[in-house]
C-alpha cells in the first residue's frame, strides 16, 4: 500500500462525508442549517482537492482550492446579509 | 514508507477524523447553535490536519506556502461566518423567524 493509495481513501472518505453533509442541506429545518451544511460542504470540498493534488499529481489543484476558499467566506457573509421579504 | 510519510499519514487521518466528527456532529446534535460549533471543529482543525499531513511532503516552498494561506483564510471564513450566523440566528429574523 503506498501513499498514492493512502491520499485515494483519505479522499473518498472526505466524499462519503460530504454526501452526508448534503442530506442537512436537503432536511435542514431552517436556513441557516443548510447553509451550514454548505460552508462544511465548501471545506470538505477544499480537502478533497487539496488530497488529490498529492495522488493524481495535478499541482494546479491547489490553486483551484484557493478559490474555493475565497468563495466560501463570500458566500457565507452573502446569506447572513439577506432579509427575509427580498428572497 | 520514511519517516515523513508516517507522520504525513498520521496526520492526514487525524483531519479525516474531524471531517468525519463533524459531519456526524452536524447530523446528530439537537439544535441550531450546538450544530455550529460542530460544524467549526471540522473546518479548522480537520482541514488544519490535512493541511499539516499534505505540508509533510510538500514538494517547494510555494505549494506550502499556499497551503498555509488556504489553510488561514478558512479559518478566517469559517470563524467569520460563525459568529455571522450565530448572530442572525439569535436575532431571529430573516426566514429562521418562522
Amino acid at each position: 500500500m503506498n501513499l498514492n493509495d493512502i491520499h485515494v481513501a483519505v479522499a473518498l472518505v472526505l466524499l462519503a462525508t460530504m454526501s452526508v453533509g448534503l442530506i442537512r442541506v436537503a432536511i435542514g429545518p431552517t436556513p441557516s442549517d443548510r447553509m451550514m451544511a454548505a460552508q462544511l460542504l465548501g471545506t470538505s470540498g477544499i480537502g478533497v482537492l487539496l488530497v488529490l493534488t498529492r495522488a493524481i499529481a495535478v499541482p494546479a489543484l491547489v490553486d483551484v482550492a484557493l478559490v474555493f476558499a475565497l468563495l466560501a467566506a463570500v458566500a457565507v457573509i452573502a446569506f447572513t446579509r439577506r432579509r427575509g421579504g427580498d428572497s | 514508507m520514511t519517516v515523513g510519510a508516517w507522520l504525513s499519514v498520521g496526520l492526514l487521518l487525524i483531519g479525516v477524523f474531524f471531517f468525519v466528527a463533524g459531519t456526524v456532529g452536524l447530523m446528530r446534535l439537537p439544535d441550531r447553535l450546538s450544530r455550529l460549533h460542530a460544524l467549526t471543529k471540522a473546518d479548522n482543525l480537520g482541514l488544519g490536519f490535512l493541511v499539516l499531513g499534505l505540508l509533510a511532503q510538500a514538494p517547494g516552498l510555494s505549494t506550502g506556502v499556499t497551503l498555509v494561506l488556504i489553510w488561514l483564510l478558512v479559518m478566517l471564513a469559517s470563524a467569520a461566518g460563525a459568529h455571522l450566523i450565530a448572530k442572525r440566528a439569535l436575532r431571529g429574523d430573516g426566514e429562521d423567524s418562522r
